[in-house]
């Protein structure tokens, strides 16, 4: 950094083109407007940093949540004041939910109006505060760059989180002094990232003698970075304990692992969470004992002592009582978890364990994904396996809407390393998909990337194929088309005797000629013998694809933890449901 | 531990922490906050409360520190352990949010209340409110033939207890700010 750049003057525009070139940002997603001209204006006059036009905000904040997920980078949005900041909500509220670094820019009216109801005014740092990790709004230009180095930084240090800056426009107009990086106070904020080592050597303790110990991973070893799924792929081999995942952890340790159980949770597997009811130890790595995944609370694993690793210390003790409470990254506590075991001579209780996994492999010999196959209709887990077979080994990023389709997309596809799958889980956003996939493949130009979709969830985003077409990202949309809303049809089903109120798709667009409307390719696809051709055909056009997977219309997703039940009241199949959810449990989600 | 009849959060006094981590009893806590005075923070703070169902009994708010351009907020807020636990925890997560102290059971602590009363009435109440006021250590701050303004200090109890006084002798408007508290000693 030279003397000269250190004292630079210029105008809160060029700031924010320059803040972002030394954040080192070489993508912002965004649609333009009033309030944010003058960025547009520099970002015209620049080539450092790609402009991705979207055609709606929530389609840029799910792109740079693709792109965030995918790379490990915060990603980065740029709309304008009021609706453009108020359709920016929902990925916020995604993103702060599944732990994204995300930077989203907005414009707004110039200080001198702010409170007047100006034309696109809207109280944008209100409507967000509870939508983003923090936010800030600009009143002077020379605070302008170390606000937005401060942003990135609270973005992606401790649990990252998407943030917002609100620049007024009149500030973007005005000339004032540039703060490098460096010089930016960012101090304040440090979350611990070591781990407390008498709490890590007494869970290792733990370890040496558990009979039943089960590691229990989720979205923080990805958040955490390489380090965290090499070091968590190294312990589980080490000490041959079984491992399970939440949705979001997908990835971190490899599908084609003989230690992997495959997700634990509502739709996850007979053996995954059993394996989470019977434990002596439960080892939480990065998640967050969602509902999804602990069902009845006075029920979830009932003989374990748990170990919570989290960097955000109000994670602990939540929802689950942790024995061993670590507050720290998930990489540094591994690193020392790692470190301490083997310097105690790397114990294992190889006779207990011995016999859990007889036990481990009684359950998976229940085969709770199995499902009635048919030569007339395509069932949905089929197509799943046909695209695994035939994608998986590709260099292959897999993004989903919300749904059954996402469930079984978990279930169905293979995971063998991180940030290989984007999926909105806390928050459960349709429409995430579409804009998802565009945004990984913008970070991943030669990747392949699919978006597995259901009919209903992809039309909420639809409008993106316009950004795919324009930016040649050949992302595959791969539609379950059931002419359903189907976990809802599911719910229904179980819960609301079988009154389908409004869970069906009709007057669903000819999703061909849709594609072709919007200069992608179209292929529909409801004949199983035709799968593989088809799915090849997808696979072989350079450009983007709409795939109308016609399936069958009435099929469940199992297993099923329903609400308010236990790990060990799972429904695996039809036969099961009859009576399954009792009256607590249908007042929950 | 209800068996005890230990006063709510009196685990201070002890030799252990006698408060079971799961329990249900509602413990009133009083936390004090050290953030930085900037816009929104203290909306920041009682959206976190109102937003995850968290209750404020009281909140007093006022920079401490002009160069620093640091706030101290003093919120006396009731919960289960395990959730007066999560509201410490949350509370330290707000980024511009430095320190959180739970004065309940860090250790002694003063706490402390203003509030301003006015009292109206004439003859013997007027001298009864009067009177009252004395013995509670209340100043007249202001007075007409009809009426006094009444200033006290004290523990939250100790104002409860002079409004109740008061309410038979006249008590028409009553202003308070709110616990304010330290921890005793250095």
């Amino acid at each position: 950094m030279t003397e000269t750049k250190m004292t630079k003057s210029m105008t809160g525009a060029k700031m924010v083109v320059q803040a972002l070139k030394d954040q080192g940002v070489d993508v912002v997603f965004g649609y333009p407007g009033g309030a944010v001209l003058p960025i547009y204006d520099e970002i015209f006059q620049q080539n450092a940093i790609r402009h991705i036009l979207v055609r709606h905000e929530q389609g840029a904040v799910h792109m740079a949540e693709g792109y965030a997920r995918s790379t490990g980078k915060p990603g980065v949005v740029l709309v304008t004041s009021g609706p453009g900041a108020t359709n920016a909500v929902t990925g916020m509220v995604d993103a702060l939910m599944d732990s994204i670094p995300l930077v989203v820019l907005t414009g707004q009216v110039p200080t001198f109006m702010i409170g007047s109801d100006a034309f696109q005014e809207a109280d944008t740092v209100g409507i967000t505060r509870p939508a983003t990790k923090h936010n800030w709004l600009v009143k002077e230009t020379d605070r302008l760059s170390e606000t937005l180095h401060q942003a990135f930084h609270v973005a992606t240090h401790g649990r990252p989180g998407p943030v917002l800056v609100d620049i007024p426009k009149d500030v973007q107009f005005a000339t004032g002094t540039y703060t490098p990086p460096q010089a930016a106070g960012t101090k304040h904020y440090a979350p611990k990232v070591k781990g407390d080592i008498d709490t890590i050597t007494a869970l290792v303790e733990a370890m040496e003698t558990a009979e039943r110990p089960v590691f229990y991973t989720g979205g923080g070893v990805i958040n955490s970075g390489p380090a965290a799924s090499q070091l968590l792929r190294e312990f589980v081999e080490a000490t041959g304990f079984p491992i399970t995942s939440t949705l979001m952890g997908l990835g971190s340790y490899p599908a084609s692992g003989d230690k992997w159980l495959g997700m634990l949770g509502m739709h996850g597997l007979y053996e995954a969470n059993l394996a989470m009811h019977g434990c002596d130890l439960m080892i939480n790595v990065g998640a967050r004992f969602d509902d999804r995944i602990t069902g009845r609370i006075a029920d979830f694993s009932p003989r374990s002592r748990k170990a919570h690793i989290d960097i955000d210390p109000s994670s602990i003790n939540k929802v689950i009582h942790a024995d061993f409470p670590i507050i720290g990254d998930v990489a540094h506590v591994l690193e020392d978890m790692l470190r301490i075991w083997k310097s105690r001579g790397r114990k294992v209780n190889s006779e207990g364990l011995a016999k859990w996994w007889k036990q481990i492999e009684d359950w998976r010999k229940v085969d709770c994904l199995k499902f009635k196959p048919s030569e007339k209709t395509i069932k949905p887990q089929h197509a799943l396996q046909r695209l695994e077979a035939l994608t998986k080994d590709h260099d292959r990023y897999i993004t989903t809407e919300v749904g059954q389709h996402q469930m079984w997309a978990a279930q169905y596809l293979g995971f063998e390393d991180p940030n290989r799958w984007m999926t909105s889980g806390g928050l459960g956003t349709m429409g995430y998909g579409l804009p998802a996939s565009i945004g990984v493949q913008i970070a991943h130009p030669d990747a392949l990337v699919i978006n597995v979709a259901g009919e209903a969830s992809w039309l909420m985003n639809m409008q993106e194929m316009g950004t795919a077409v324009q930016y040649r990202a050949p992302v595959k949309q791969f539609i379950l088309n059931n002419e359903r809303l189907g976990m809802v049809r599911q719910w229904q089903e179980l819960l609301h005797g079988e009154r389908y109120s409004h869970s069906w798709s009709e007057s669903l667009p000819d999703f061909v000629k849709l594609a072709e409307a919007f200069g992608g390719k179209g292929i529909q696809c409801s004949d199983p013998a035709d799968l593989d051709d088809a799915i090849k055909e997808m696979l072989a056009y350079d450009g983007p694809v709409i795939f109308d997977c016609l399936v069958e219309k009435h099929e469940n997703c199992f297993p099923m933890i329903p609400s308010g039940k236990a790990h060990n009241e799972m429904l695996l199949g039809e036969a099961d449901t009859q009576g399954a959810i009792g009256a607590t449990g249908a007042v929950l989600v | 531990m209800s068996a005890l009849k230990l006063k709510k959060g009196a685990s201070s006094h002890s030799a252990y922490d006698l408060r079971d981590p799961h329990g249900n009893v509602i413990e009133r806590h009083t936390l004090a906050a050290i953030v930085d005075n900037e816009a929104g923070v203290l909306a920041r703070v009682i959206g976190l409360f109102s937003g995850r169902g968290y209750n404020i009994e009281s909140l007093t708010v006022a920079e401490i520190d002009h160069t620093g351009h640091r706030s101290r907020i003093t919120v006396v807020t009731t919960g289960t352990p395990q959730v007066i636990e999560q509201i410490k925890a949350q509370l330290g997560r707000i980024v511009p949010v430095h320190e959180v102290h739970d004065l309940t059971v860090e250790g002694p602590a003063v706490q402390r209340e203003l509030a301003l009363f006015k009292v109206a009435g004439q003859g013997d109440k007027r001298v009864e409110a009067l009177r009252l006021a004395d013995i509670f250590r209340a100043n007249v701050v202001d007075s007409t033939l009809e009426s006094f303004v009444f200033e006290i200090t004290g523990t939250s109890e100790k104002i409860d207890a002079f409004a109740d006084l008061m309410r038979p002798l006249g008590l028409i408007e009553m202003a308070r700010t709110g616990v304010a508290a330290l921890s005793r000693g250095a």
